[in-house]
């Protein structure tokens, strides 16, 4: 039995509990921006879609699917970075009272 | 580019999406967080094209220009009450786009082994019920479908029988993982179907839970992609979703006090009603409302996903911002199931600029519930239901609510006297305490705003 899913194995329980960590704590305010900011990092997806799109080889299929993987992830990472960068534009802290004179 | 230097500036991508997500937790810092994260993505990409493996250019290029174009315009056009929709839209985006990468992989070279082939599996049927699942919260979201929970009899048979189907046709593949073979394609089918009916069955107010659960799905097809092409980047930013997107769940599911197996099969609202509450309710115009308002020194706008369809957040602001000048303390208590999505209330708050530190969560705004004069509820029901303290036979019962009952007086703003989402009937409404402030949301606050001001 080769090693090489044990090792990926590992670095995916390691990540999750890293997720864990990290996410545990953010207040409800910015729940809108960690999600869609989350869901750009799922379009890391577009890795492998270009992986799968570039090759070159003699599998069309491949490359047909891979094309359109790379559409999608585009769009998804894109989108995702630029929305979540429009929303938390909006987030503003109260501008402290003008001092008195 | 060698593999080594490849894998390195993997690395470097993680460590970004890691600091990001990490900076994403505290207003201060989560606009510089997601740049980080949008940075780790570009080394990510550029370090991919430039490795030995991509050879061909153009379709990389014609596809890539065209999904950059589509996101960033779909970005900048999309209406912010509408985010739950594209939220929705960019899950299912990435499902499809990791169910497409699993399956190019079984035209890699030779034979797929039995790991790759299961890995290919689980990222197809992963990433295909995230695709159709987030396509029927669309719907549902846009209102293309009926929003609410859909139930028939014989679905839980059904979703079983499919199930079932799916595990056999897997199977199946797996003896022979040829690309071109049926029971692939049957994977295929079945995943997309159990997608739709995951979620059809699941009504308006329990979307929050859906979209963060879709959300999470999308990371988890992501990794599932990741096992397939043996990618470790794919595999680490693909589960650091999957867990953000289950936290944020269990957030969800803890604020109504239901389980997720609970939200995910009960059909919630469909045809269930508490106890009906017999009284008589209090109406008030925006005269004496505004008369009252301009009396009060602590005022707390609680907000619902009737704020979000009247549009009415930038009259809200503006409300609340006049009576700051009169003097009055002004907080906007927001329960964390508010709205569609995760958060809702929070960016149609930030987007007619009310400060986030004005925005108080459930557990803070309670315990000083007393002390608020007027409690101003916009298009909220459930979330403000006293029965989920009170009455052990209603649906929500359990349920933190913001107790808005216990503020020295309440406005509710409401369309007309329907009841409430879930079909709860609100003995909120029959309160002593409690005015009714009827007609649309915005064209309500903006009679108040003008009477303030007369």
């Amino acid at each position: 039995m080769e090693l090489v899913p044990v090792y990926l194995a590992f670095i995916l329980v390691l990540s999750i509990f890293l997720g864990f960590e990290l996410i545990a704590k953010v207040p409800a305010t910015l729940h809108t921006p960690l999600m869609s900011g989350a869901n750009a990092i799922s379009g890391i997806t577009v890795v492998g879609a270009l992986l799968a799109a570039g090759t070159g080889g003699p599998a069309w299929m491949a490359t047909l699917l891979g094309s359109a993987a790379v559409f999608f992830a585009t769009l998804n990472v894109v989108g995702g970075y630029l929305v979540t960068d429009r929303m938390l534009g909006m987030f503003r802290r109260r501008q402290p009272p003008p001092k008195p004179d | 580019m060698p593999p080594l230097a490849v894998n390195l500036a993997y690395i470097a991508a993680a460590v970004l999406f890691v600091l990001g997500l990490k900076m994403l937790g505290s207003p201060a810092t989560a606009r510089r967080g997601n740049a980080l994260s949008a940075g780790g993505m570009l080394i990510a990409v550029v370090a991919t094209l430039l490795s030995e493996g991509i050879v061909e250019w153009h379709w990389i290029a014609i596809s890539a220009l065209a999904g950059a174009l589509v996101g960033a315009l779909a970005s900048r056009l999309v209406a912010m009450t509408a985010m739950p929709e594209m939220v929705a839209l960019f899950n299912g985006s990435g499902g499809i786009a990791s169910l497409l990468v699993g399956w190019a992989a079984l035209f890699g070279s030779g034979e797929a082994g039995a790991f790759t082939a299961a890995t290919v599996l689980l990222s197809v049927a992963i990433g295909g019920l995230t695709f159709t699942g987030s396509l029927v919260a669309w719907g549902k979201l846009a209102e293309a479908l009926p929003s609410g929970a859909l139930l028939f009899p014989g679905q839980r048979f059904l979703n079983g029988a499919l199930l079932a189907a799916l595990a056999v046709c897997a199977m199946l593949f797996m003896l022979d993982p040829a690309p071109d073979s049926p029971y692939f394609i049957a994977v295929l089918a079945i995943a997309g179907l159990l997608g739709v009916m995951a979620v059809v069955p699941i009504g308006g107010a329990d979307m929050p839970v859906v979209i963060s659960l879709l959300n999470s799905y999308s990371g988890l097809a992501a990794c599932a992609a990741g096992f397939a092409i043996n990618n470790n980047v794919l595999i680490v930013s693909g589960s650091l979703v999957g867990a953000a997107g289950i936290i944020l769940t269990n957030i969800m599911c803890k604020a109504m006090n239901r389980s997720l197996a609970n939200v995910l099969f009960s059909g919630f609202g469909a045809g269930k009603a508490g106890a009906q509450v017999e009284g008589e309710v209090k109406p008030i115009d925006a005269d004496d409302a505004a008369l009252i308002l301009e009396a009060a020194s602590a005022v707390a706008f609680v907000p619902g996903y009737g704020m979000a369809v009247a549009q009415a957040q930038h009259v809200v602001q503006e409300l609340g911002e006049l009576l700051e000048e009169n003097g009055a303390e002004v907080t906007y208590a927001i329960h964390p199931v508010a709205g569609r999505m995760p958060g809702h209330m929070n960016v149609l708050l930030a987007e007619a600029n009310v400060p986030y530190d004005q925005l108080v969560e459930m557990e803070d705004v309670n315990p000083r519930m007393a002390a608020i004069d007027v409690a101003v509820v916009i298009g909220a029901n459930d979330v403000v239901n006293p029965s989920a303290r009170n009455d052990e036979g209603s649906p929500i019962y359990g349920m933190p609510i913001i107790d808005v009952d216990q503020a020295r007086t309440v406005f509710v703003l409401k369309r007309s006297m329907a009841s409430g989402f879930a079909g709860v009937d609100n003995p909120l409404f029959f309160g002593d305490n409690v005015r009714m402030l009827f007609g649309d949301a915005k064209a309500s606050i903006a009679s108040v705003i003008a009477s303030l001001k007369g």
